[in-house]
């Protein structure tokens, strides 16, 4: 059976400006369940974006598709919610319109009170209350316009939630609130979350995979990491888990050498790059052993 | 010791440079007169003969008292009050200026939405736009026959280029990620343009009204003039054939006060529509 989100031979191609072409990634073959938090990491300009792009319908692949519960994605969609890089705010609303402009589209057919309760309600969640949800977003500050960005895509329920770098320009310490409200948030909700990020650490808080990309040009998705960590998770206590610095090393080796050692590589058109699954279990090995030896290797290598 | 706040001391500095300024004027006029120099200029216009002096300041208050005390009195063809005469100039100048926003602004937002329309337009527009507005006025008396709709049809065609092409600018310049929010949000593309577009690009469009409605109490004046009958252009050249230039001065102010007032609601809406980023 097919997974609830599936990414069929995506290959995304640009002009290069030189008259030739420049490919960001090409057969790209994935799937992620429902439910699932999967966390994409990769280097700067190897395609993160454009596959979220194509994933909330906002931009269209060179060829190849993406399915979503049994429906091809064409165009953007309320069942697709995105929090964008940039919080994409808008600054003439205060705060609470921002969020119930939002809840009004999904829900034409509720009542004034009944949006402005349920944008309140999702608001309250993110720690947004009282005074503050009348401003508009030039009076919040980055990690609260961040806030403000994360619970107008909840408010509305999407069937998966497409996340860019949504902490990318936030303090350590507020970009730790948030990571803790996102996961809560998560945790009631059983959303499909799909995000990007630059940060290791945060990946393995967050994440029940992590797929890596490779370096592009020509960038693939390489490898699906599983992160063998139990829930609920807490950010001092996950570094005492005995996976956690395994995980931790496989990818900082991925990220630091493998990367670009794979990348570069023209595929056979037609041919599904699927990534490679990676199970590093500590606790496993001993059970086990052929199932962990390949990912353990590389660990290593 | 005594001090005051920027805006006092401002507001100090203008009340004591008007009075310096009417003093040196009404010292200027009986000099003027005394010395029946005159130059090239003054001897050409008329401004040396004996009836038509410039006027002094205390001249022209007095004017202004009578006037403004009964603004709307109408005794025949050329003599009505001031009021009246404003009147007919900000209709004339409200009626042509709203006609063209109701062309300007669909345009504008057409043309910044639409890349093939924003070329296609574009050679027109450049052509158009730099025409004086007074230019036109022939060819409108003679193909709209009625002086009146000529003059507002004068003030419709030099409104409409700066909300055109402000709309056209605004619209265009609506940052993607905007646009993004709306269609992630399945917005239709009138809610897009009302919701998302029209808000985002309203300080733009709102400084071309005001560059619009500026420009067009300009023209009113010019217009007026040449259309006659009635009108604070019509008004200021009247009163410059009945040589009474203290009306000429007072009406000269008049026309200043109420550009003035246009343009400061155009101030009020533009601090309306303004956001920051
Ligand atoms: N519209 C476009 N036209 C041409 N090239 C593009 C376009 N969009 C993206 N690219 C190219 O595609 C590649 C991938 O861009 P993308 O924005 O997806 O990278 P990213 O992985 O999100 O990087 P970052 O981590 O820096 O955000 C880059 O080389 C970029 O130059
Ligand atoms: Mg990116």
């Amino acid at each position: 059976m097919k997974p609830f989100l599936s990414i069929e031979n995506l290959t995304q191609r640009f002009p290069d400006g030189a008259g030739g072409e420049l490919t960001v990634f090409e057969e790209a073959t994935f799937g992620v369940e429902k439910g699932e938090f999967v966390v994409i990491l990769g280097h700067s300009g190897c395609g993160k974006s454009t596959i979220m792009n194509i994933l909330a319908g906002l931009a269209e692949p060179t060829s190849g598709g993406v399915i979503m519960d049994g429906q091809e994605v064409k165009g953007p969609s309320l069942d697709r919610g995105v929090v964008f890089q940039n919080y994409s705010l808008l600054p003439w609303l205060s705060t609470l319109k921002n969020v119930s402009f939002g809840v009004a589209a999904r829900h034409p057919e509720w009542t004034k009170a009944e949006v402005e309760a349920h944008s309140t309600k999702f608001l309250a969640m993110v720690g947004l209350e009282g005074d503050v949800i009348r401003r508009k977003p030039s009076q919040l500050s980055g990690g609260m316009r961040q806030r403000v960005s994360i619970a107008r895509a909840f408010a509305n329920h999407p069937k998966l939630l497409l996340l860019d770098e949504p902490f990318g320009a936030l303090d350590a310490l507020t970009r730790g609130t948030i990571q803790d409200e996102l996961l809560k948030i998560w945790g009631q909700m059983e959303q499909t979350v799909f995000m990007i990020t630059h940060d290791i650490d945060e990946a393995i808080l967050l994440a029940d995979r992590i797929l890596l990309m490779t370096n592009g040009p020509q960038a693939r998705v390489a490898e699906s990491v599983e992160i063998t960590i139990p829930r609920p998770r807490n950010r001092t206590e996950i570094v005492e888990h005995p996976n956690y610095y395994a995980i931790r090393n496989h990818l900082v080796q991925f990220l630091g050498k493998r990367s670009k050692e794979l990348s570069g590589k023209p595929s056979a058109p037609g041919q599904a790059n699927t990534p490679a699954t990676v199970r590093i279990d500590k606790a496993q090995t001993t059970e086990d052993p052929e199932d962990t030896q390949p990912a353990l290797r590389a660990v290593n290598s | 010791m005594l001090t005051l706040s920027l805006n006092q001391r401002a507001a100090l500095l203008s009340v004591l440079l008007l009075v310096v300024g009417l003093l040196a004027w009404e010292a200027a006029i009986p000099a003027q007169k005394a010395v029946g120099e005159l130059t090239e200029y003054e001897i050409l216009t008329g401004a040396g003969a004996p009836k038509a002096g410039v006027p002094p300041p205390s001249q022209v208050i007095a004017k202004a008292w009578e006037q403004l005390s009964d603004p709307f009195y109408d005794a025949g063809p050329n003599d009505k009050g001031i009021g009246i005469q404003i009147g007919y100039s900000i209709y004339r100048v409200l009626t042509g200026y709203f006609l063209a926003a109701l062309v300007a602004i669909p345009l504008g937002f057409l043309i910044g939405m639409s890349p093939v329309a924003y070329k296609a337009l574009n050679p027109f527009i450049q052509v158009l736009r730099p025409i004086s507005p007074l230019a036109w006025m022939p060819l409108a008396l003679f193909i709209i026959g009625d002086s009146e709709a000529s003059a507002i049809f004068v003030i419709f065609i030099c409104s409409i280029w700066p909300m055109l092409i402000n709309t056209a600018f605004g619209v265009a310049g609506v940052r993607e990620d905007w646009i993004n929010v709306a269609r992630t949000h399945e917005l239709g593309a009138l809610k897009t343009a009302f919701t998302v577009i029209l808000p985002a690009a309203a300080p733009t469009i709102v400084t071309g009204m005001r560059i619009s409605i500026g420009i067009a109490w300009l023209v009113i004046v010019a217009a007026e003039m040449l259309v006659g009958g009635t009108g604070i252009g019509y008004y200021v050249w009247n009163e410059w054939n009945n040589l009474d230039l203290t009306s000429v001065v007072f009406s000269i102010l008049m026309i200043g006060v109420v550009g003035m007032l246009l343009d400061a609601m155009f101030g009020l809406l533009q601090r309306r529509v303004t956001y920051v980023e």
